[in-house]
């Protein structure tokens, strides 16, 4: 450093570090995660090569299993007895690869991680712009983070999207889309009675908008109403108070609020609707589609509540500055003005309600009847998912890929009104800003 | 009320104590601190307000103290003062708008046409319909031009008929002197005029409901030179109808729109004026101070 003491570095000292340590540590990682990702392959391909050739003449599962087994002696898992004289000789092989494989990993990330170590000080000079070098690092590490939350999202939707084309190769789109009967009960052997299934979507269309339905018909004007009562009328005491109770309300686990609806809503609902003389059935739409709304009472009011409290208080002070009241300049300012955005909350709701399972697991019955009773048993969408791949299935029949056609189309609905929601929330937001 | 309160202000020790029979009020219960009357002249023989030992609290915090001004018929009324003064909430506690402040607590009395609006009995939709106001910012509603005028007419009843409401809002808007502007496109939104026509929207909107009094809060901080002399041409215009009180940071507004001017300073009204007397002969040494522009 000619003369300029820590002046005339280009960065601060802490930045050289954070380079060096970054080029230590970052290229070690990544081939430690590349060595751990690719070694079962190479010593599981090395060891099948080294077999004779009648067995690897063999059929790939045969192979794995074979394999599988001679693994399991080299860890200690599989007794002697069951291996023959070959499998013991590849399962010595396989031990002396893993452990030079070992070895050699701790050899190669070790020094990589020196050499990269020794690269960035080798480097560092006053005119070295660390602090540039290293934000940049930093950058890339936060991009790859999100990259991955995109790559996994992408994964679910096409792993989804595949089986459910499956599903389509046995069972046409337009049987399933406009089918006006559900009975995914399929004859696994030819002898089997009384087992032709029907795979028509309608009735669980159906049950699933009725429940969520009754949800936001409770759900709506009750969180609406004390989203405005807390952010107009109530004192600040009240609302600190009241905000976080409501929110515990939407911390309760929805397998909670499933047995509730089941053990004590809807066999309430059932004796009060047989003492007035109705037919009600013990899993009623009415029974699911009421938990269900309270469960998102706190979801709606939160989001409505923030959204009112966001038109300015100059809109206030201009309706009450006229002699309005405040229900007026609640009525025909305030909410006008905050109307598309609790439109996009509401709509954000709808689709929480349509992909909601626990509560419609426990409370909605499993019968897919095409009815809009409320007082009767319906099935949802999500429902018949649970159902379908719960116990023993066999993973290539309609049965069983019928559920991720149902996931698809849940998948698109709740995708698309996420995306009208959001739009109608960003229009919203122009107002203002 | 006045016992024990402690006066953060070293200035008016040094200036105040003016001998205070000549205004007639009862302040015998001042302590010796805040033992100061308003110089000049705060009483006029036609007040259509009149505002008497007023005191705004914020919580713990006295913004206003003691403050009693009169505000005459169809005259147009400056305060001005340094920021922070109470100009503002003084101004607001005239049609109650502190009362939608929860923490905001006004003591004293406030009169219009002689009836106390801090009676029990009195309504703020009535006073507020009496007693308009235009803010700092213009914050005209997000509906139409014609909507936002229609506004207050709306809520308070006065047009039996589509033909009366759009009689009301046409003069409205010309009093706004913003008819020929907006005629052609009164269902276009408010938010779209520029800040001025904004402005003069709002005063239109306030105007809508025939108001005796129009408070004013600083109407043209927000504007440009040009649009803030079309205000004032306005408030030139308004002051033969309405009773104007204005609070101003420009001193030359004041002292172009006003015919009295009240000057603030922590909370006290240090002078009260004809305009001319108040910018020409300041009879406090605060007013002076400020008017030279030595503070504020």
């Amino acid at each position: 450093m000619a003369g300029g003491g820590l002046g005339s570095l280009n960065s601060l000292p802490k930045h050289y570090g954070y380079m060096a340590a970054l080029w230590a540590g970052l290229p070690a990682f990544f081939l430690f995660l590349a060595w751990l990702a690719l070694e079962g392959h190479y010593i599981q391909s090395m060891v099948v090569g080294s077999l004779p050739a009648e067995i690897q003449a063999m059929s790939d599962d045969e192979i794995g299993l074979y394999y599988n087994q001679l693994v399991g002696y080299a860890q200690g898992s599989v007794d002697r007895s069951m291996l023959n004289e070959d499998q013991i000789a590849a399962a010595n092989n396989y031990q002396q690869l893993v452990a030079k494989g070992q070895a050699m990993k701790f050899l190669l990330v070790g020094s990589l991680a020196v050499l990269g170590g020794m690269l960035a000080t080798i480097r560092v000079s006053p005119e070295l712009r660390a602090r540039n070098h290293v934000e940049n690092i930093f950058k890339w590490i936060l991009f790859s983070c999100s990259f991955i939350a995109v790559l996994t999202t992408l994964g679910i939707v096409l792993s989804v999207l595949f089986e459910a084309i499956r599903f389509f190769q046995v069972i046409t789109i337009s049987d399933f889309l406009l089918g006006l009967q559900w009975s995914p009960q399929m004859a696994i052997r030819a002898d089997q009675v009384g087992a032709s299934g029907s795979f028509g979507f309608v009735p669980l269309l159906v049950g699933t908008l009725l429940i969520s339905f009754v949800a936001m018909f409770i759900a709506v004007p009750i969180g609406l109403m004390s989203a405005i009562y807390l952010s107009e009328y109530a004192s600040r005491r009240f609302r600190a108070i009241t905000k976080p109770v409501l929110e515990i309300l939407a911390g309760v686990p929805t397998v909670v609020y499933g047995f509730f609806a089941a053990l004590t809503v809807a066999p309430f609902i059932r004796d009060l609707g047989e003492s007035l003389g109705l037919t009600v059935a013990s899993e009623s739409a009415l029974a699911a589609g009421l938990v269900m709304g309270i469960m998102i009472i706190p979801f709606v009011m939160s989001l409505s509540d923030d959204i009112i409290s966001a038109v300015p208080d100059s809109m206030r002070e201009a309706s009450l500055g006229m002699g309005a009241t405040m229900n007026e300049t609640i009525r025909k300012v305030l909410m006008p003005a905050a109307l598309p955005g609790i439109v996009g909350g509401i709509l954000l709701a709808v689709s929480r309600a349509i992909g909601e399972t626990m509560i419609v697991v426990m409370a909605a019955g499993l019968s897919a009847k095409l009815t809009v009773n409320p007082l009767e048993a319906v099935t949802t969408i999500t429902v018949q998912i649970v159902t379908l791949l719960v116990g023993d299935q066999e993973f290539d029949s309609p049965k069983t890929l019928a559920a991720f056609a149902l996931g698809l189309v849940l998948f698109f609905v709740t995708l698309s009104l996420n995306v009208i929601a959001l739009y109608v929330v960003r229009k919203y937001r122009e107002q203002y800003d | 009320m006045q016992g024990s309160e402690k006066i953060n202000a070293p200035q008016l020790m040094a200036h105040g104590a003016v001998p205070n029979e000549a205004v007639g009020l009862d302040i015998h219960a001042h302590s010796d601190v805040s033992d100061y009357e308003t110089t000049g002249k705060p009483f006029v023989d036609n007040a259509k307000m009149s505002a008497r030992n007023v005191n705004v609290f914020y919580g713990e915090k006295r913004a206003i103290m003691d403050v009693s001004l009169d505000i005459g018929e169809n005259e147009v009324i400056a305060m001005i003062g340094p920021s922070g003064c109470g100009k503002s909430t003084f101004l607001r506690s005239l049609n109650r708008m502190n009362d939608i402040i929860p923490i905001c607590k006004v003591k004293g009395d406030v009169f219009l046409d002689g009836e106390n609006i801090y009676a029990g009995n009195q309504d703020t939709v009535l006073l507020r319909a009496r007693v308009g106001m235009v803010f700092q910012k213009p914050n005209p509603f997000p509906k139409s031009i014609y909507e936002n005028v229609a506004y207050g007419p709306r809520i308070h009843g006065l047009a039996h008929s589509k033909a009366e409401l759009d009689e009301i809002v046409e003069k409205s808007l010309r009093r706004a002197s913003l008819w020929d502007e907006v005629k052609d496109v009164l269902d276009q939104p408010g938010t779209g005029l520029s800040g001025g026509q904004q402005q003069r929207l709002c005063i239109a909107r306030a105007i809508a409901v025939s108001p005796e009094v129009i408070l004013m809060d600083e109407p043209c901080s927000a504007l440009d030179p040009i649009a803030t002399a079309r205000i004032e041409e306005l408030i030139d215009e308004l002051k033969e109808r309405f009773t104007i009180a204005i609070v101003t940071h420009s001193m030359q507004q004041a002292a172009r729109v006003s015919q009295r001017t009240a000057y603030f300073h922590l909370g006290k009204l240090i002078e009260v004026g004809d305009t001319k007397q108040v910018f020409t002969m300041p009879a406090h040494e605060l007013t002076e101070n400020y008017i030279t522009g030595r503070f504020g």
